[in-house]
């Protein structure tokens, strides 16, 4: 009765409903409204998304579709973005790479920070499991990254392939690959961040409550170190996009005929000296990307501390 | 005297809430490259008092003498080494984590520094929800209007739900944590210098805020300060700490009037007088030496490194924390097995001699800090 006497309260309730406690959501939003580095980034990813994912509808030529006799043309009515050297419309590949690419990326990425995220939390609040997951985390580091990834792809290639399909099976091992090779410096950064938070006393002060270790990791100290898990994030998109280039460029990624941007631009490096567009657009459209998904990354970890938000 | 005497036995007639029983807490000290431990901290090591209901008791010492460490043992914020803590007689130092957390509300914390007590990414509701989203099953009105409760009851103003603990100055982030630590209706708080951080004039506020709530709740406390004035005015009784043993335990008048323990003795000496006239008279007791360390602590008592009355006994036997009168508990060589007035006539002739170091005759015990109670 006594609890909830004061909400009959006229007083209380004219408080109440001038300022109920809204979700933290809103502020981080008008937060991230003010960040003009972040508002163009947003706007930059998601033109480009939309160009990747709409365009092929538009323009509706084949990305695979050979033809010799229109090789190495430059910019055209028929091939805006000129062709590449065995006759194929670069529009359509640059734009059937990024679906490739971005995926990749974006996948990898969230793989990588997933597992980078979870060992570092782990190592780092739990005493007891901090030998065992650094030193797995050493292991990783030291294994040789090239030899590795060879081993997974000629052991898991023809099995994924069989049972999800080429395209989806190589995707889904690539992306396994490359986030399975990438959670280690996240997981380093996030552990020794743990362990300072871990001694702090608003920890102790959860602890006196008697809040249980799963919801001390989820409200006390994840959101606390969300700042490196986004610069480890952003970063981990570029350098996934690229490692995923790397691989196609070894012939153990996607097939040769599949583009993707890191695909275009190694067919493209031979004659950089005599098509040098060939080689700037999946260039650019990489750095673009990776470019918006920082600013992005930057204005959201600004809008998520409230220590700076509404500066 | 007999006034006290009769203040005392009152005190010892009301029910005990918390019962510290030969607390240790040790940390290892290890060393090489195989983390062998070479030895032990011992932050607190074999502290036994008792906290009545609505009582405060007041934890002085110096820095480094164990105070925080005995609080946060107490609340099992550390895994004791060893001992019983029994808060409403149920042990919370061999409790599993299962029912320790069911104690949890019966026992809470306010931190010293109230800047880094508050999670910076929460806002002051959740903060103050937090121990109401733990142990209780409020629908969400009901849960807004207790943490509205509970702001009035320290005063914060209502508007401030929605801001972030940067956004507030000292006294009111420290506000926000006693009313996190009043949620559950606690019935025993630890106060862990909850003023040493704030401004002088936030800390009378701060303080007056404690007492209120003290007697509008019924609230017990464990104040523990190094601010010997601060204690002065809220304790009820007070326990002096040396280098992680109690040497003295008293009721706040008596321990203030005539310390027992040659180390209570120089504590309050240094104490500083208001009134001029007082003070210069006042006699202080200057320690020579530094505290020993913990990890290696003398042979027999404690003290008898720095102690100005100290005797052969001293450096051989530790000396055993015993009732030497009423109410009034003291670990000295100077009062085992005599009548409390022998013990303090040598106690005082003791520092009397050294605190002056010349002809001075033998101070009056508790002159220039008697006054003012």
């Amino acid at each position: 009765m006594t609890d909830t006497a004061p909400l009959k309260n006229p007083q209380f309730q004219a408080e109440a409903a001038a300022r109920p406690p809204r979700s933290q959501w809103w502020d981080v939003w008008d937060q991230f409204k003010t960040h003009k580095g972040a508002i163009v980034g947003l706007t930059v990813f998601m033109l480009i998304l939309v160009l990747i994912l709409i365009g092929p509808f538009l323009w509706r030529v084949d990305p695979g579709f050979v033809e010799l006799r229109m090789r190495n043309k430059g910019f055209s009515g028929a091939h805006p973005l000129g062709t590449d050297q065995l006759g194929r419309d670069m529009l359509a590949r640059v734009m059937a790479g990024g679906k490739v690419s971005i995926s990749v990326g974006l996948t990898a990425m969230s793989l990588s920070i997933l597992l980078g995220t979870t060992i570092g939390v782990l190592a780092g609040y739990f005493r007891r499991l901090e030998g065992p997951l650094m030193r797995l985390t050493d292991l990783f580091l030291a294994l040789p990254l090239l030899p590795l990834l060879l081993l997974m792809v000629t052991l898991f290639r023809e099995p994924l392939s069989k049972s999800f399909g080429p395209e989806s099976g190589i995707f889904l091992l690539i992306v396994c690959a490359i986030g399975a090779t990438s959670w280690m410096q996240t997981a380093r950064i996030v552990r020794g961040e743990v362990l300072a938070l871990k001694e702090r006393e608003f920890v102790l002060a959860a602890r006196s409550i008697g809040t249980p270790s799963r919801r001390m990791i989820t409200r006390h100290v994840l959101p606390n170190v969300l700042s490196p898990i986004m610069v480890s994030a952003t970063l981990g998109i570029a350098s996934a996009i690229i490692t995923e280039s790397a691989l196609s460029f070894l012939g153990l990624g996607f097939p040769p005929d599949f583009p993707t941007w890191g695909r275009l631009l190694f067919d493209a490096i031979d004659q950089m000296q005599l098509y040098p567009w060939r080689v700037i657009l999946p260039g650019v459209a990489i750095s673009l990307t990776v470019l918006s998904v920082n600013y992005i990354g930057d204005g959201l970890r600004d809008a998520l501390d409230p220590r700076i938000r509404g500066r | 005297m007999l006034d006290r005497i009769k203040d005392d036995t009152a005190v010892a007639a009301r029910n005990v809430l918390v019962e510290v029983d030969h607390l240790k807490m040790y940390f290892p000290i290890t060393a090489g490259i195989f983390r062998a431990k070479v030895g032990d901290v011992k932050a607190v090591d074999d502290v036994t008092f008792d906290i009545y209901e609505g009582e405060t008791l007041g934890l002085v010492g110096e820095s480094g003498c164990g105070k925080s460490t005995c609080g946060r043992a107490i609340l099992r914020l550390y895994e004791p080494t060893a001992g019983a803590v029994r808060i409403n007689g149920r042990d919370v130092a061999s409790a599993s984590q299962d029912q320790l957390r069911k104690m949890r509300p019966a026992m809470q914390m306010v931190f010293q520094d109230p800047q880094a007590s508050l999670n910076p990414r929460m806002t002051l509701a959740a903060i103050i929800g937090e121990p109401l989203d733990e142990h209780t099953r409020l629908a969400k009105a009901d849960k807004l209007a207790r943490i509205y409760e509970l702001m009035d009851q320290v005063g914060l103003n209502r508007n401030f739900a929605n801001r972030y603990p940067h956004e507030f100055s000292g006294g009111q982030r420290q506000r926000i944590g006693i009313a996190r630590a009043l949620a559950l209706n606690p019935k025993f708080i630890v106060c862990d210098e909850p003023i040493a951080a704030l401004d002088v004039s936030i800390q009378a506020q701060v303080v007056n805020l404690l007492e209120e709530l003290q007697d509008r709740l019924g609230l017990t406390y464990l104040f523990i300060s190094h601010d010997l004035s601060m204690v002065r005015h809220i304790a009820d009784r007070v326990a002096v700490m040396y280098l992680g043993r109690i040497v003295e335990l008293a009721p706040r008048e008596a321990l203030f009037a005539e310390p027992l323990h040659p180390y209570t003795q120089a504590l309050l000496s240094a104490v500083p007088e208001p009134d001029p006239n007082q003070e210069i008279n006042r006699r202080r007791i200057i320690l020579t030496g530094d505290v020993p360390s913990p990890a290696n602590p003398p042979k027999g008592c404690n003290f008898c490194t720095r102690c100005p009355a100290v005797m052969p006994i001293c450096r051989q036997d530790e000396p055993t924390y015993q009732e030497v009168a009423p109410g009034r508990f003291v670990a000295c060589h100077h009062y085992a097995n005599t009548t409390m007035t022998a013990g303090l006539t040598a106690a005082a002739e003791a520092s009397g001699q050294n605190a002056s170091g010349t002809k001075t005759p033998t101070v009056p015990k508790g002159q220039g800090i008697q006054q003012g109670d």
